[in-house]
Formats: structure tokens, sequence, C-alpha cells
């Protein structure tokens, strides 16, 4: 999609300025998006992930709604150059990356698409229905990665990143990392 | 929202005041669960406390980044962290105990949680969009907390013989301090009663009712003292505070404005 050779830094770009082509689609851009991985999880990208809450123009500037995944997740600020980087490899040089705090990213917006790739690179995605209500752990039936055995063990509801808890496969011993519900 | 941020003419903590009192409390305590990092007991608890201080400091961010709005004072979230001194935090008592054993940081991580949940929840309803946004964002994020700690609680508290006494004497030993969370008259009236905070007694009921039967299911006692140590949110502060500051705040201190 993109034409810019590999030694092309984000300023330079063979197309001409946005203002003098129409302006792209949501869709158009959305489509961009989807070629950018998160930094922690690179299988999957912004897109699959469900932080691109809304796209659009206004007036010669290109609004992108990014909502958070956690509060603290250090990957947030990333993620913003990331986008970045990606809209103005396009020829967009108006940007403005707008947080969005409300309604609060949800697991339950990550795309099938998205879910089908953690599993594949070794994360049990997440058991929709199963968030933590504080009054106890919930029974949760959770898929090994790697022999897709559900005879697994919640070794800790906090794992490698603040999204994922610690979990154990008792079939083939597997320690593995679950995208956790929230 | 221009009319709620004049309460100067009031008695109680303003606006302000309210927003540094949430952004505080998980500043200081995720600092404090920070010192852990590389000193936990296992490893996964290590990593469960490391995760749970970096809850902490991105909503520290979001109602610290919210009360420099606020004041109208150009002061940004890092101003107010990095460059305040003691007298003008107004974190709870408990957050700044010193960490003690494992047991007694996860004794102040159990009471602070059992309170902070139904905060948030109360706090999800308030008349000030950008509070309620806040909350909603924190929430999710909380309820883990919660369901770790009192899980642990009850695993220690009704564990081994050394587990138990010391689940015991850490809860003895805070206990005093859970007072200062469940009343807010330190806050301006007008806080509640516009709706900007949740009344106080549904927030202390939700409290008890999940600290008692925690603690039953943990073996443990409740102490019966009804004695309440106060001062934190009104700025004043135990020795303990200080150390946490010239620790955290030393860089920004030393070399002012530094970036990276």
């Amino acid at each position: 999609m993109n034409t810019s050779t590999k030694h092309d830094g984000p300023s330079a770009t063979h197309k001409a300025p946005v203002a003098t082509r129409d302006k792209p689609s949501a869709d158009v851009v959305r489509g961009w998006l989807q070629e950018v991985p998160d930094p922690e999880i690179p299988v999957i990208s912004v897109v699959d992930l469900g932080i691109i809450r809304h796209i659009e123009w206004q007036a010669d500037t290109l609004v992108v709604h990014v909502t958070p995944t956690y509060s603290g997740c250090p990957a947030t600020a990333e993620i913003n150059a990331d986008i970045e980087t990606r809209l103005r490899r396009e020829g967009i040089d108006k940007i403005r990356l707008q947080r969005q705090l409300s309604p609060a990213w949800r697991t339950a917006w990550i795309s099938d698409e998205g879910r089908a790739k953690l599993l594949d690179y070794g994360i049990s995605p997440p058991v929709e229905g199963t968030g933590a209500c504080g009054l106890g752990r919930p029974e949760t039936t959770v898929c090994c990665p790697r022999c897709r055995s559900i005879d697994t063990e919640n070794v800790s509801q906090f794992g490698s990143t603040p999204c994922k808890a610690a979990y154990r496969c008792n079939a083939c011993l597997e320690p593995f990392d679950y995208f956790k519900c929230i | 929202m221009s009319s709620s941020n004049q309460t100067h003419s009031e008695s109680g903590a303003s606006p302000f005041e309210f927003l540094l009192q949430m952004g505080d409390n998980c500043l200081i305590l995720a600092h404090r669960n920070s010192q852990w990092c590389g000193h936990g007991p296992a490893l996964e608890e290590d990593i469960a406390i490391a995760n749970i201080s970096l809850d902490l400091i991105g909503q520290t961010q979001l109602w610290l980044g919210l009360a420099g709005e606020v004041e109208g004072a150009g002061r940004s979230a890092d101003d107010l962290a990095y460059l305040r001194d003691a007298f003008d935090f107004r974190n709870l008592l408990l957050v700044e105990r010193p960490n003690g054993d494992f047991g007694l940081t996860l004794m102040r991580q159990f009471l602070f949680d059992a309170w902070h949940l139904p905060m948030l929840k109360g706090l999800q309803q308030s008349t000030d969009q950008r509070v309620a946004e806040i909350a909603e964002k924190s929430v999710r994020e909380v309820a883990y907390h919660l369901e770790r700690s009192s899980d642990l609680i009850v695993r220690l508290g009704d564990g081994s013989e050394q587990s138990h006494q010391r689940m015991q004497s850490a809860l003895d030993e805070l206990w005093s301090y859970t007072g200062e969370m469940l009343d807010f008259d330190d806050l301006s009236p007008t806080l509640v009663s516009q709706g900007m905070v949740p009344q106080a007694q549904g927030i202390a009921e939700a409290f008890n009712q999940h600290v008692s039967e925690t603690l039953q299911q943990a073996t443990l006692t409740q102490p019966a003292s009804e004695f309440v140590r106060r001062g934190g949110k009104t700025g004043i502060h135990s020795e303990h505070l200080g150390y946490v500051l010239a620790e955290m705040q030393f860089l920004q201190r030393a070399y002012p404005g530094a970036t990276w």
C-alpha cells in the first residue's frame, strides 16, 4: 500500500500533500492502522486490539480517537508514536490523537482475527464474561495455546504485563500467558 | 465546572483537593509497592505487585492530570507528583505506612483495595463526567487488585501458624488507619450534596462487609478498637511520607525539568 522505500523515514514521502488530494476515508485510514502492530504483542495490530475508537476529519486535521488498554500500560506512548509515524508515511501531516477514556476499553473489543493470532502466538485469548468483580476468582476454562488442553491452572492473576495472567498447562506442562478478561 | 471549583470560601477540601486525595493515594501506594520490585517472596508475587503499581501509577496520571486541570494554574500531573512537599499531599496515612514484611504490605493493600473498589464504583456515578470516566477506567483494574489481595489474605491467614500470626499482627497494626477512609468529613459538604463524590455511608458499608467476610474466611480477628488515626487527607502526615518523597522526587529536585 505504501510506496516508500525501506530507507525512507517518516518525513520522506513520494505522495502529494494531503491538501491536494482527497481526504482518505476512515476505512482507508483504518486499513493503514491495521498494519500498526501492538508494541508488546506484535502479532496483533492496534485495530485488532480494539483501541482505535473513531476516525474523523476535523477541517484539514485527521483526528484518531485512541483508548488506552490499561491506564498504566507503558506501551501507550509508543502506540501513539507508531500511529502517527504510519499516518505521516501516507502523507498526512495534520494529525491529532485524541485520548478517549469512556467507554473504557474492554477485551470484548479484540477482533476474532486478533484472538486467533494471539492463540497462535502462544497467548491464550480472553474468555469473555470472566472479568474480576473483586469478590473471588471466577472459574475460568483457559485453553493451552501449545497443546489446546483445557486442563490448565492459574498460577497468578498478574503475568508478564498488566493485561495478562500466568497459567500452567497440566497436560503438556507448558507455562503460558492468558490475556485477562477486563 | 467553574462554579464547583470555587469552594475557597467554604470549609473542607475543594474539588482540587479531593482529586489530589484520589491521585496521591494511588501514587504513594504505587511507590511503596514498587519498592518490592526484585524483592518479592516469589516470582509471581514480585510480578503481581509491580503490575499493580503500574495500574496505580496510570490511575495517578489520570487523577492528578484532572486535578491540575481543575486547579487551572497550569500544573501538570508530573508537577503535582514531583514538586509538592509533604504537607501538600492528601493521601491517607494508611498508604504511606512502611512496607514491613510481605504480610504487612499485603494487608495494607487489602484494606486499601476493599475501600478503593466501592469508592470507584460510587464515583462512576459522579455528576462530574471527567471524574466518572476516570472511575470507569480504573474500576476493572482495581477489581483484579481486590481479588488478588483478598485471595492471599485468606490463604495466608488460614495458612501456617507463622503466616497466620504475621497476618494477624499486620491487621492489628494497620486497623486504626482504616477509619480515615470511611468518612468524608474533611470534604466540603457540597462535593457530596452536588454528587461529585458519593455518600460515605454506602462505601463504608461495602468496605465493612467485604472486610469482615474475608477476615472470617481467613480465620483472622477483626480488632475491636474504634480508635481512628487521621491527618493524611488534610496534609498532616507521618514522618514516613518525607522519606518516600525524598526518594521519589530526588531526580526532579536535583535536576529540575529533566526529561528522558
